[in-house]
């Protein structure tokens, strides 16, 4: 064979060497092979992070920012360089701009509340069709608590973001807030942050990206892109559960007030009143996830090791062969053909329920979503009422896709 | 890939061509059951007898193939009895669910007893036995 030419599936199945990192790889399901494909529902972790999370409980653990002795001290210092790295991760101006949360959902939270709380009635949040639950609930409880006007932009039939209606939902000047998501978790859309952003801004309003797809998938760099918010998932980050990320310009952060009171979140307090710690401390109440947090470090260290060109170069060519391979598939429909996506494919079936397709991939091991996707809104928009869901990650192989679709053939057979 | 346990011939048969869909004009009692979580949605049209023992029923799914086989398979397993025996049938089907062992006497509802290892389809095929057991109760509260 020609060595100077790559075939897409060469580059399909170019990060194979990493499945030795993922011990949970090598488990079986009902007697067969693990194929893991729902990763964008959470990621598998590499023993890089399990061992990290471990050693710290080993051997440098106690509680953070207040202890006066050693150990305290060497704890703290690794939870902040996290903080420094993912400063790094997201390109963001400053270590401050980080705030650490439980996950996106709880960072979109505390921007609801908290940014949310300096909007005026009148003023508008405008999400898109296709959001996570995520990033359409907090909206929706702030609409009903500060006569916010809640705009929802429309997505085309192929699954991309309308940008001419969401040009004409913002022509009125008084939106203050976009909140939309940089990759859709049901479509896999990749949505034109840059875009969106510039628009957004000509007519005064706000950015706040939904990165907990994209950012597993793709380099995030929140200057270059011009955003004002960022949020991110660890878990998906090939992290541990229990940790997120919200990014936000400094001087936000420092003109929002804060979302949960407690320890650390202060700088003084007494009976009659307290004042609240600089930023981003005035938005982490109480003692943090640690471990998680350290964990996620390892995680970002991890992926940054691997590389984002290898990274997407992979998820390209994997997504590519999977498009193909699925489209092969008698019946099979694959919702959402934007032309800029990730490695998210949600398909159905005639004849044969997602949950069904679900149900009898994994007694063959495979594991996919099946369901809403915690997109309601979106399922009623593409007039389904659900659908599966193929995921991928820095360790999935042309393989797995083929041994799905062929499984997927063999389902359908069932049913005909 | 075997044919699987789970989704057997009659699993399949009642899914796909049902006995006892449709429509019931004359039907007394109505009720319906619905799961959120995927959509599924079991329509019940039922006339009982003098006795309280249903008649006749039908049912209406929107749902996977677990979900439809359970609703055509209890119509047919239903039809002649009354409330009491429709619960112990469903307290049978929710320890095969739960087990993996259908007790005797289950006949071919055992077809779902697999589903121990599925833990999150049990409510596909609880859910027509839910909306029949509402829809009793609701007409003896009347
Ligand atoms: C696009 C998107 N937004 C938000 C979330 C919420 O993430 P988490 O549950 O970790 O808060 C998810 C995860 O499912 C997602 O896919």
């Amino acid at each position: 064979m020609d060595q100077s030419v790559i075939t897409p599936t060469d580059a399909a199945g170019s990060l194979r060497h990493v499945r030795a990192d993922f011990p949970i790889l090598s488990q079986k399901v009902h007697g067969k092979d693990l194929v893991f494909l729902d990763s964008a529902a959470s990621a598998q972790k590499p023993r890089q992070v399990i061992d990290c999370m471990a050693d710290t409980m080993r051997t440098q653990y106690a509680n953070i920012h207040r202890g006066l002795y050693w150990m305290s001290e060497r704890t703290t210092e690794a939870y902040e360089a996290v903080r420094d790295q993912v400063a790094r991760f997201l390109g963001a101006a400053a270590r401050e701009e980080i705030v650490f949360t439980r996950n996106s959902t709880e960072a979109i939270n505390l921007v609801a509340h908290s940014y949310g709380g300096l909007l005026k009635p009148g003023q508008v949040v405008l999400v898109s069709e296709m959001e996570h639950h995520a990033n359409l609930v907090p909206w929706q409880m702030l609409r009903d608590r500060g006569g916010i006007e809640l705009r929802i932009t429309p997505i085309t039939d192929d699954g991309a973001l309308d940008m001419e209606a969401l040009e004409a939902n913002l022509a009125d000047g008084r939106v203050a807030l976009v909140a939309i998501t940089h990759m859709s978790n049901v479509l896999g859309t990749i949505t034109d942050a840059r875009a969106i952003i510039d628009m957004a801004h000509a007519a005064g309003a706000k950015v706040l990206l939904d990165g907990s797809q994209l950012a597993v998938h793709r380099r995030v760099n929140v200057q270059e892109l011009g955003a004002d918010f960022y949020v991110v998932t660890g878990h998906k980050l090939y992290g541990p559960t229990g940790i997120g990320v919200l990014w936000a310009r400094r001087e936000l952060l420092e003109a929002m007030p804060p979302f949960l009171g407690g320890g650390d979140m202060i700088s003084t307090v007494s009976f009659e009143r307290s004042t609240w710690a600089n930023v981003p401390h005035k938005f982490e109440a109480g003692t943090p996830a640690i471990i998680e947090t350290i964990g996620l470090g390892a995680a970002l260290a991890y992926i940054e090791s691997i590389g984002f060109d290898a990274i997407g170069a992979h998820e390209d060519a994997l997504t590519a062969y999977a498009l193909e391979a699925l489209g092969n598939v008698n019946g099979l429909k694959v919702i959402g053909t934007a032309p800029q996506r990730g490695g998210v494919i949600s398909f159905i079936m005639k004849d044969v329920h997602p949950h069904d397709i679900a149900t009898l991939l994994d007694r063959n091991g495979i594991a996919v979503r099946a369901g809403h996707h915690c997109a309601e809104p979106l399922m009623r928009r593409l007039g389904v009422t659900a659908t599966a869901r193929a995921s991928f990650g820095i360790y999935t192989t042309p393989e797995e896709i083929d041994f799905l679709a062929a499984t997927l053939e063999q389902i359908r057979g069932f049913f005909v | 890939m075997a044919q699987d346990d789970l989704y057997r011939t009659v699993v399949l048969e009642r899914a796909r061509a049902p006995q006892h869909a449709g429509a019931l004009p004359a039907a007394t009692l109505n009720g319906q059951g619905s799961n959120p979580l995927c959509g599924d949605r079991v329509q019940l049209h039922a006339v009982l007898d003098g006795q309280g023992r249903i008649e006749a029923i039908r049912h209406e799914t929107r749902g996977c193939a677990i979900c439809a086989a359970s609703a055509d398979l209890m119509a047919g397993r239903v039809t002649g009895q009354d409330r009491a025996h429709v619960g112990r049938l469903h307290a049978e089907l929710v320890e095969a669910v739960e087990t993996g062992t259908a007790p005797a006497g289950l006949g071919e509802l055992a077809a779902f007893a697999p589903l121990h290892q599925h833990r999150s389809r049990r409510r596909c095929a609880l859910l027509p036995w839910s909306a029949l057991i509402d829809m009793l109760n609701d007409d003896k509260d009347r």
